[in-house]
């Protein structure tokens, strides 16, 4: 099968403004799917607006290649280009003179639609931005500055443009129509199947929307990779506090697996003797020990006060050995566990792979760690150190 | 002479005199309207094509202000020079004055039309004309209007003076009323209308800049 070339690629893409010597954005290279909504996120002046730009031309390119379904940009007849490509910007470019009929079919009309397909257009349009087809008629001053952009984000669809270019549509909206106009949008992207570019310095609406987050810093590429990657393995510091403390340690506490947390447990042989099982509690001060076979699967357990009050009369582990109920795999997440590792009577809880061999224990200390991280962050990446102690 | 007596002249004046005055009237307004034109025709484009360029526009700007501060009785005379008495004179006084306040007013409006909706113009793939046709001529025509009704009174009053250089025009009647003795009246007869006529076009074209307002920017 031949491979699909992707919507939008840049290929070492480099900007430099007329009369600046810096580069606004340099050396970025990245490819945007089809259907994909991807978010370029940063700080003000990162180059977000710089490079989204360049992919209607907006801007030149400088250095390397802008490819539009695998076609570079400058190849294209700059008109024809955009008139493909949906535009939104900040504070919707309606045209205060033209209706909001007009403004929605301005597109199609300069592509030259017939008028009865323009009308039809622009009915199907304000329905999609969910605002009653009386709005029609109405010039953009006559509406909410959220209804504006409602418009303003269906009217780059009037044209079927497959590939929408937002350079931050709701930054100047309260955050309640904001969080409307993201859904209106989401669910757009998702029934029409468009490819969404999405300008952005907010991390939640980047979370919230995107598939693909693209972060940048003094125009040069940080990190690609889906909300999950970036939250969970964000790549520097820079990518950290763009996340925030808060959102980082929720999320770093949400994937904390049982692996993360086991510490080694204190085992015995099925086959081995009291004394050398009294002397082990005494060693590693436990009141309690893991029984295990010779190919380490567990057995149960066996504790001090079974074992003082028949140790003269038997001699081996196994005559005083009790079965274990509640066990925990090494995948698991903790936070499904952590009420069962609480609620139950013991200090911990053994962790067994899907042979049930044992492999670690959860022992409410280390629960004590987790919760410490969750409300008061940490100082050193968590889950790395804790990973370290397991191995 | 008795006021009562002025104003009887007056009306004497114009019952007699009436088919000259307004024959005129029309001379000094089609005048004026001839040199806004000249002006208009020439400056709007300049106006625009400057609007690109902040230097350049600047610097346009500046030699049109340059002519306004020559007293137009210096400019008129100057022409002369060149131009010789009569009409053509006055009309190419009329059409330097009115380039000022066109051309600013253009460049002005042109300036101010909302830069997030030239972008997205652009960005939704208009064509340069286009662009100015549908966003950039429509939204600053209101400004644009403005500097041709500055531009029209003060051709009126450069037009009226005009009559020094054997254009006619009501001018025409006001100097012969300094020329008469007790002129008073034929003064007025003169002057009257003058201020008239430059009344109306401001009234005329301040409705006129209401009407090409686009719509959706009236209040
Ligand atoms: N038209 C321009 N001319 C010169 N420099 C520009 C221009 N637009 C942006 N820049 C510079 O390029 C850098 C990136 O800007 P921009 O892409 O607008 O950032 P962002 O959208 O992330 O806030 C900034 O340093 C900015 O000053
Ligand atoms: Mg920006």
């Amino acid at each position: 099968m031949v491979e699909e070339s992707p919507m939008v690629e840049f290929k070492d893409v480099t900007k430099i403004y007329s009369k600046s010597k810096q580069p606004a954005v340099e050396h970025i290279s990245f490819k945007i799917n089809k259907g994909e909504f991807c978010c370029l996120i940063g700080t003000s002046g990162s180059g977000k607006t710089t490079l989204m730009r360049m992919i209607n031309r907006m801007n030149s390119v400088t250095k390397g290649q802008v490819l539009v379904n695998g076609k570079d940009v400058k190849k294209f007849n700059l008109v024809n280009l955009r008139r493909k490509i949906g535009y939104v910007i900040q504070n919707n470019g309606l045209m205060p003179h033209m209706t909001i009929r007009e403004n929605i079919v301005l597109v199609p009309k300069l592509l030259k639609w017939p008028k009865e397909k323009l009308n039809e257009e622009a009915e199907r349009l304000i329905k999609m931005a969910e605002l009653p087809e009386s709005y029609l008629d109405r010039y953009p001053a006559e509406l909410s500055g959220g209804q504006q952009q409602r418009i303003g984000v269906v009217r780059a669809l009037a044209a079927d443009q497959n590939l929408i270019l937002m350079d931050e549509p709701f930054g100047a909206l309260d955050p309640i129509t904001r969080e409307s106009l993201q859904n209106l949008v989401q669910n757009l992207q998702m029934q029409l199947g468009k490819t969404i570019v999405f300008v952005t310095h907010d991390m939640d609406e980047a979370l919230k929307l995107a598939t693909k987050i693209v972060v940048l810093h003094d125009g040069k590429l940080i990190q690609v990779g889906s909300p999950e990657e970036i939250l969970h393995h964000p790549a520097n510091k820079f990518v950290e506090s763009l996340i925030g403390e808060e959102r980082l340690s929720e999320a770093k506490y949400e994937t904390v697996k049982v692996k993360n947390v086991m510490t080694a447990p204190v085992k015995i042989n099925l086959g081995a003797s009291l004394n050398d099982a009294l002397a082990m509690m005494k060693e590693r001060h436990v009141d309690t020990l893991l029984v295990i076979d010779d190919d380490n699967h567990l057995k149960g357990y066996i504790s001090i006060a079974d074992l003082q009050r028949k140790y003269p009369h038997v001699s081996s582990v196994s005559d005083i050995m009790l079965p274990i109920n509640a066990t925990v795999g090494p995948e698991e997440y903790l936070r499904d566990n952590f009420s069962r590792i609480l609620s139950r009577n013991g200090q911990y809880i053994p962790v067994v792979d899907a042979e049930r061999k044992l492999i670690g224990v959860v022992t409410r200390a280390s629960l004590v760690n987790v919760v410490y991280e969750k409300i008061w962050g940490e100082k050193k990446p968590a889950t790395e150190e804790l990973e370290k102690k397991a191995n | 002479m008795s006021k009562l007596g002025l104003w009887q002249q007056f009306i004497y004046y114009y019952q007699h005199n009436g088919s000259y005055v307004l024959q005129q009237f029309n001379r000094t307004f089609l005048i004026s309207i001839y040199g806004v034109l000249f002006a208009a025709v020439v400056g709007i484009p300049i106006g625009i094509f400057i609007s690109r360029n902040a230097h350049l526009g600047n610097f346009v700007v500046e030699i049109a202000n340059f002519i306004q501060t020559i007293p137009s009785l210096a400019l008129l005379s100057i022409i002369m020079i060149a131009m010789g008495l009569g009409v053509m004179t006055v009309i190419v006084t009329v059409t330097l004055y009115s380039l000022l306040p066109i051309i600013k007013n253009t460049y002005t409006g042109m300036k101010s039309v909302d830069k997030n909706v030239i972008d997205s113009g652009k960005g939704m793939g208009m064509t340069k004309w286009q662009l100015l046709y549908l966003v950039r001529l429509p939204l600053s025509m209101s400004v644009i209007i403005a500097g041709l009704k500055n531009a029209l009174v003060i051709a009126i009053g450069i037009t009226s003076i005009g009559s020094f250089v054997g254009a006619g025009g009501l001018g025409d009647i006001i100097i012969r009323g300094t020329n008469a003795t007790n002129g008073s009246a034929i003064i007025l007869a003169g002057a009257l209308p003058t201020a008239l006529m430059a009344i109306l076009a401001d009234l005329l074209l301040n409705f006129l800049q209401k009407w090409l307002q686009p719509k959706g920017l009236r209040n």
